[in-house]
């Protein structure tokens, strides 16, 4: 079976729509020369009409988009740095986000917008390491975080297809991950469906992105003394509350690993919904970056500050002793 | 020559001088009929009236057909009515009406009329260049003979954004037309004290042409608007078009009653001097101006009672259309 990275499953989706739909075209940074590989290729194949480099002019190359989209084009926007959102966010929030419902359902914003290496790329400090997919579904825009090559082919198929803005976050963490993949079976993923990578009966891990990888691996690690279920929600909204909380009600107990800042991030979400629904067994535990970080540049500051599977598997235990 | 004189045409076929009159003073009575209903209540959270400036909606509109599209402003009922939404509609969308354009959604700020090419007001300064020009570039790839005209006014041009925007028309020579109505105030800031420069050398130092014109009068404005608006059409780019007008009203109601004092009597008064309404009329017959003013006051008369007989939307569907794709986010309470 042929292997296919992450990076390429996300090219290969992207080339897929590209030939499919005429409207699809891709807009960004150095896109023709494939600064980040997610476009490698595609100027050769689909020409320079339809992947088209913009200056480094965030704001207005997002409203362009959005203006290109209730035209009725359907445009995929890369952000090569997860920090270009915060520049963009006004034109993502408040007319891409907003133009649907204030227009009383005249038009719709069918774009994509893909960050490509978000979180932590070691190194490269506080103005390129963020991972900010909390703080975008929170404002209601639809959130994918695949952690796979297969899922992340099949929500970005969805993301494009999907007549609403859709941010695709490909953690930095996930990028190298490879996976066999008959590509007869590669398919869309619709947005909201969760998936269970590993099942168990003692506790459920939430993960999210490249943090799936790491909960796989401490699931392995405990599997002696610990039935561990690792749930990935895929999307960060919507979210697969039915998903999460059919698992949390076999297992009666949660751990969340997710690479937001603790307040008010994704974590503190489902821990409140699951508690709302789900009878525990033991109070719910979290890990996630500290309160507001900022990551710090120096090797060991950086991990410092990211959840780490020394501490995932502590918050596990800690939670399945507890009764 | 041949699409000047295709415009040219257009708008003789479109009544002229008469129908230019017809839009100044539908948007004049428009809105001082809307200012009323903020008075009244009826419409909550008040408006910033388009009073004044309603040469350059209906200068620049009057070039424009139905596959061109405008974006708008805060105070922008001038642009929503000139580019020929419905009168009734748009009045029921200020007094929150399921029969007004956005269905009760959007509000003065927001009124959006997509099936006549108005892409929303938008009340984000200098937020809808770059919509403007992505639109224009878009319906240009699809295959539509669309011009694209981004309404702003001059507190918009100390915005980056829309620097952005002018960069990315220009580098991609799209059918796009800013124009700057230029009142002189942003919100209570004087012009003078908030630009520094000249407003269109921001324009030609992209290598957009601009031009300048008296936006009190309206037939001056659609002259130079034709030739922005023909440039476009051609496949010759953007345009820069910067009217000087005035306001006459407040920036926005709430002023009615704050009385901020910003602004003298004496001001006022000269500002309210030239008069597109006024200017405009006097080029007309008498009897076709009553005959224009009649009907207008007719329209007006149905178009406020319709507003105010049309039912409100039930709060049940408060977030319907939230999205596009029919998704349903979870309640605030209950779980």
């Amino acid at each position: 079976m042929p292997r296919l990275s992450y990076l390429k499953a996300l090219n290969r989706a992207l080339a897929d729509e590209l030939a499919a739909d005429e409207r699809v075209f891709v807009l960004g940074e150095d896109v023709r020369v494939a600064a980040s590989n997610l476009t490698a290729g595609l100027v050769r194949r689909f020409g320079p009409d339809r992947v088209i480099d913009t200056p480094l002019s965030e704001q207005g190359f997002t409203g362009f988009a959005t203006g290109a989209a209730l035209a009725g084009m359907r445009p995929v926007l890369e952000f090569q740095i997860p920090a270009l959102l915060f520049l963009s966010f006004e034109q993502i929030v408040n007319h891409a986000h907003k133009f649907s419902l204030m227009t009383g359902g005249q038009c719709r914003v069918p774009v994509t917008y893909v960050l490509t290496g978000a979180g932590s790329r070691t190194g490269w400090a506080g103005q390129h390491s963020d991972n900010p997919y909390s703080l975008v579904a929170h404002v209601g825009i639809k959130t994918a975080v695949p952690a796979t090559p297969a899922d992340a082919y099949g929500l970005l198929v969805s993301a494009i297809r999907d007549d609403d803005p859709v941010v695709v976050f490909a953690p930095a963490g996930a990028l190298g991950v490879r996976e066999d993949v008959d590509f007869a079976t590669l398919a869309p993923i619709p947005l909201g469906s969760g998936r269970v990578h590993r099942a168990g009966t003692d506790i459920t891990v939430v993960a999210i992105g490249h943090l799936v990888h790491d909960a796989l691996a401490v699931a392995d690690e405990l599997a002696d003394e610990a039935s561990v279920e690792v749930f990935d929600p895929r999307t960060v909204y919507p979210f697969d509350w039915d998903g999460l909380t059919a698992s949390v009600r076999k297992t009666g107990r949660l751990v969340v690993v997710d690479d937001s800042n603790r307040f008010a991030g994704l974590g503190a979400e489902i821990v409140a919904t699951v508690a709302e629904q789900v009878p525990l067994a033991a109070p719910p535990a979290r890990v996630s970056r500290p309160d507001g970080a900022v990551l710090p540049f120096s090797l060991e500051l950086d991990r410092a500050v990211q959840p780490t599977r020394e501490q995932l598997a502590a918050a596990i235990n800690q939670t399945l002793k507890k009764d | 020559m041949t699409v000047s004189t295709r415009g040219e045409q257009t708008y003789e076929s479109r009544g002229g001088g008469l129908a230019l009159y017809r839009t100044v003073r539908l948007i004049r009575r428009f809105e001082e009929r809307a200012v009323e209903l903020v008075r009244s209540g009826d419409i909550v959270g008040g408006i910033h009236p388009y009073l004044g400036q309603e040469g350059v909606a209906a200068g620049v509109c009057a070039n424009l057909g139905p596959d061109d599209i405008v974006t708008g402003t805060h105070r922008g009922h001038g642009h929503v009515l000139a580019k020929g939404a419905d009168p009734a509609r748009m009045m029921a969308e200020l007094c929150g009406r399921a029969t007004g354009l956005n269905r009760g959604r959007g509000g003065s700020m927001h009124a959006a009329d997509f099936g006549v090419g108005v892409f929303g007001a938008n009340a984000i300064v200098g937020a809808a260049g770059s919509i403007a020009t992505g639109a224009a570039w878009a319906r240009r790839r699809l295959g539509v003979d669309t011009v694209a005209v981004n309404f702003f006014g001059d507190g918009a041009v100390n915005e980056g954004m829309l620097l952005e925007a002018f960069n990315l028309a220009a580098l991609w020579r799209v059918p796009v037309v800013f124009v700057c109505e230029n009142n002189g105030w942003a919100t209570t800031m004087r012009v003078s004290d908030a630009v520094a420069g000249s407003i269109t050398a921001r324009a030609e130092a992209f290598g957009i042409p601009s031009a300048t014109v008296d936006g009190q009068d309206p037939e001056a404005v659609r002259a130079a608007a034709r030739v922005a608006v023909d440039r476009a059409r051609a496949g010759d780019g953007p345009s820069f078009l910067e009217c000087h007008t005035e306001r006459f009203d407040a920036h926005h109601t709430f002023e009615h009653r704050a009385r901020l004092g910003y602004r003298s009597a004496e001001e006022l008064e000269r500002a309210r001097s030239r008069d597109p309404v006024d200017i405009q009329g006097a080029r007309l017959a008498r009897l076709d101006r009553e005959r224009i003013e009649h009907e207008v006051e007719t329209l007006l008369a149905d178009a406020v009672a319709f507003a105010l007989e049309s039912p409100y939307p039930d709060p049940v569907g408060a977030l319907d259309d939230l999205y596009a794709s029919g998704l349903r986010p979870r309640q605030g309470s209950g779980v």
